[in-house]
């Protein structure tokens, strides 16, 4: 199917279309799904990573015993694809240095930690009721002010993706509140209980980037969310059942699964006039415009075996995970692993202190199953491509990447890999392949960081091979003015003094502009 | 005290597929298909599997072991007991022991672990094993036990005929005979018409009697094969569509000379190869397309040399021969990646 370039940005009517591939593992959402969401207690400290975007991290505005209200800035926007932090709770900065984070990598990184003073008191907001009267350039501001990201898990900036650009036209938003990961169901509770906040958001957003439709898509096994989100809808806001299938809540499946169209390789939503939306994020973008709230808090899942009494919590950011496990009872083991995120795209803490950050949805307390088998040979079956949502090759993948043919790999589309598990899930020989092929991306970037290196190193030597010529020559030239006016230089008085001072001025001249040609940006053409 | 903390990486969830899972799945698969079998031609099929599963299983420890690899996950995988009940699925059953012995060993040590070992190997190894039987030892490949007379042999008489050789007073001739397809070819050579050779007491409504309920025991597993998801529509619809196409064109052209679509598809090894031979992932194409055109390359080979060739059945041949190339199909298959334009 080719992209339908007519279609482009034009009007386009929402429906329910076949997403290709994807798997059905059991949802597990009944564990956490049943009570409402909680309030989740205040921890002894608060560790706010300066980082919980895409992009670059804050920079601290606070330093060690500062008193902070709650919504107040710790650290400003450090560049434009970046968003401020700001205070969880009312409290005193008692660090600012690095400190665990949920990330893969299991690394520090640059935090604030507050010591709250229990009295939770908020700075000074300032609400925006009337968003329709505001420009859609100012409403993008006060969500950038807010602290605003993408709570579905990426993290992206929200005020970029509000910003379509002069030539581009949207004509639909989608909220996506498919939440298809198992055991996930932060999202599926706030779309029960605060359907009005989600619509509002839904309002803005579309406002914002000026579109006329706005779909918020649910999945089959979310009846409650949907009636309730129905209820609540307004003029414009339609509010769509899909399919239960992972992983339809990508951003690039829900597009397919809704307008039928596919976002071109390596570009935006935007191109096919589509700008998608996680449903808490747009919850979190009508405070900060409704209300002038930043995002300081979040809905966390916290579900498993692992835990005796599964249920959603709404958390300050920056709790740490052990906080939050305390008030969920968990079950008294040897060995446990503590998933942030779902069962198929989330990743292990290695720090129980880590903190809740405005992406984590989900903290998965999974106990050691059975022992797994050793992987086998792949014998082809190919049900890894029969499972995979972006038609990949996931068996040809996998054999390059680990012949380490990675130019190959690349050839197989390596890079629009989503990342989701599904080859793996359904891959009877147990590989798993979504690690080999986070290996193979890796070790592309790593080749073309050594390509980008070796090239400005190649540069500096010839740089410094053609400084050394010119020195030998002049070196040279010396020796033989010597010879051809021995008696000159013994008595030459101001001439022969005017003459070498003007050679070593030629001379500075000729190197500084061997230097100016070898320098950055001078092509040597090898 | 915290408990340990576990860094696994994701996906956290595994699907219940599993190697083993699949193996067994296409050996039930099989049931059907062996069941007619030995209704129509007795207990000496059961004796060659039998044989077959025990020698691949010591040749695939064996090979196992001098490879330095771990035995017990790939003993148990039961790939190698799907490769000697397949073979033994295409020895005449009352060969002697040492026949099926000689293919399964063949088949795994040679066709399956000098390649490489499982999801390595570039050919079907039992057709590989079948195919060296074949050629070696053309005489004892070509006795079939006939279905039109008698009774089927018992369990005793065949292990005697298969361990011993004929009891006395129960010649060979008396329990064996041609196959339907080589009894067609050798008439059609002799200038006698489809229909006059099908009015020997060898022949069934479709094909051969008997086996043509042999086919459709295998029919019957292949589709549960598929509503089990262990294999896809392409290869069997490709194969059996081609054939069924190329059978019916020549069928119109001169109906005396040529066996009719249904003739074809239910004689010989069609159905088992259709869906439990040229369906083996290892050596199979693999994207969609590709398994398209692989299975109507098989099915077009085998209906030539059916047709025209020297063999009466041509379904190993077949499946070799669109085994090698296999890769180059995938390379020219790949599908299109979603966000790319048109391929």
């Amino acid at each position: 199917m080719a992209l339908p370039q007519t279609r482009r940005g034009g009007g386009v009517t929402p429906g329910v279309h076949r997403l290709p591939g994807g798997v059905h593992p059991p949802g597990f959402k009944e564990l956490s799904n049943r009570e409402p969401i909680a309030r989740a207690t205040l921890p002894e400290l608060l560790v706010l990573p300066l980082q919980q975007h895409i992009g670059q991290p804050a920079e601290p505005i606070v330093k060690v015993g500062d008193r902070v209200l709650k919504g107040q800035v710790l650290g400003k926007a450090g560049g434009y694809v970046s968003v401020p932090v700001h205070a969880s709770t009312s409290g005193r900065v008692v660090a600012v240095e690095d400190r665990a984070v949920p990330h893969p990598s299991g690394l520090s990184a640059p935090c604030v930690v507050i010591e709250p003073d229990g009295d939770d008191a908020w700075t000074e907001l300032t609400p925006t009721p009337d968003y329709a009267s505001v420009d859609p350039s100012h409403l993008r501001n006060l969500i950038r002010e807010a602290g605003v990201v993408g709570m579905g898990g990426a993290g992206f900036p929200t005020f970029i993706k509000l910003n379509p650009g002069p030539k581009r036209k949207v004509s639909t938003v989608i909220l996506n509140g498919v939440e298809c990961e198992p055991y996930i169901t932060c999202d599926d509770r706030l779309m029960r209980e605060r359907p009005q906040e989600v619509i509002a958001g839904a309002c803005i957003v579309r406002h914002a980037v000026g579109a006329e439709q706005c779909v918020i898509a649910v999945e089959d096994n979310k009846p409650e969310a949907a009636r309730a989100l129905r209820q609540a809808a307004t003029d414009g806001v339609e509010v769509l059942v899909v399919p239960t299938v992972y992983p339809s809540g990508g951003e690039k499946q829900i597009i397919q699964v809704v307008i039928g169209l596919e976002v071109p390789s390596g570009r935006l939503p935007v191109e096919v006039g589509v700008v998608v939306q996680n449903v808490a994020t747009a919850v979190a973008l009508h405070r900060a415009v409704a209300q002038g709230e930043p995002l300081v808090s979040r809905i966390v899942t916290v579900t498993g075996e692992g835990v005796a009494h599964p249920r959603n919590l709404e958390v300050p950011l920056g709790t740490p995970v052990a906080h939050l496990l305390s008030q969920c009872e968990p079950r008294p083991v040897q060995a446990r692993a503590l998933i942030m995120g779902g069962p198929m795209m989330g990743f292990s803490l290695h720090d129980e202190q880590a903190p809740v950050v405005k992406t984590s949805n989900c903290v998965l307390v999974d106990l050691p199953g059975a022992v797994a088998d050793p992987p086998l040979p792949c014998i082809r079956c190919g049900a890894c491509a029969r499972a995979c949502p972006m038609h990949l090759l996931p068996q040809q993948l996998y054999w390059y990447a680990r012949s380490r043919d990675f130019d190959q790999a690349q050839d197989y589309s390596l890079f629009d890999c989503i990342e989701c598990g599904c080859c793996a899930y359904v891959c009877p020989s147990h590989i798993p392949l979504v690690h080999y092929y986070r290996f193979a991306k890796t070790e592309v970037w790593a080749q073309e960081g050594d390509r980008q290196r070796a090239d400005l190193a190649r540069r500096r030597h010839t740089s410094r091979l053609q400084r050394l010529d010119l020195e030998r020559r002049e070196r040279e030239e010396r020796q033989h003015k010597k010879k051809a006016s021995p008696a000159g230089t013994a008595v030459g008085g101001d001439e022969a003094t005017k003459a070498t001072v003007q050679a070593a001025i030629d001379r500075a001249r000729a190197r500084r502009s061997v230097h100016e040609e070898a320098g950055p940006g001078a092509r040597e053409g090898v | 005290m915290s408990p340990r903390l576990l860094t696994p990486i994701s996906p956290h969830r595994h699907g219940e597929a599993s190697v083993r899972r699949v193996m067994l799945d296409v050996l039930y698969a099989l049931v059907p298909g062996l069941a007619a079998y030995v209704w129509f031609f007795g207990w000496g099929i059961v004796v060659n599997i039998a044989i077959a599963v025990a020698v691949a299983l010591g040749a695939e420890a064996f090979m196992l072991a001098a490879r330095g690899r771990p035995v017990r996950p790939f003993l148990t995988d039961g790939s190698a007991t799907v490769t000697a009940v397949l073979l033994a699925i295409a020895v005449p059953p009352l060969a002697p022991w040492w026949v099926a012995a000689v293919g399964a060993a063949f088949a795994i040590v040679v066709a399956k672990h000098l390649y490489g070992g499982l999801g390595y190997n570039p050919f079907n190894p039992a057709m590989v094993g079948y195919v060296l039987l074949l050629i070696s030892f053309p005489r004892v490949m070509t006795v079939w036990p006939a279905a039109a007379g008698g009774q089927p042999l018992g369990i005793l008489d065949s292990l005697h005929i298969i361990f011993a050789g004929a009891p006395p007073g129960l010649p060979m001739d008396a329990v064996s005979g041609a196959t339907p397809l080589d009894f067609m070819k050798v008439r059609l050579g002799a200038n006698l018409t489809v229909d006059e050779i099908r009015a020997s007491p060898l022949f069934g409504a479709l094909s051969g009697r008997g086996w043509e309920w042999v086919s459709g025991g295998f029919l019957l597993g292949g589709l549960w094969l598929l509503y089990r998801q262990v294999i896809t529509w392409h290869i069997p619809a490709a194969m059996l569509g081609t054939l069924f196409v190329l059978s019916l064109a020549f069928t119109a052209i001169d109906p005396g000379r040529y066996p009719p679509p249904l003739f074809h598809l239910f004689a010989g090894g069609v159905m088992l190869g259709a869906f439990f031979v040229a369906t083996d992932p290892v050596s199979a194409a693999t994207t969609p397309r590709g398994r398209l055109l692989y299975a109507a390359g098989i099915g077009t080979i085998l209906y030539v040399i059916r047709t025209w060739g020297g063999y009466p059945d041509g379904v190993a041949f077949a499946v070799l021969l669109m085994n090698i190339a296999a890769p180059t199909i995938d390379h020219y298959t790949q599908p299109r990646v979603y966000g790319h334009g048109e391929a």
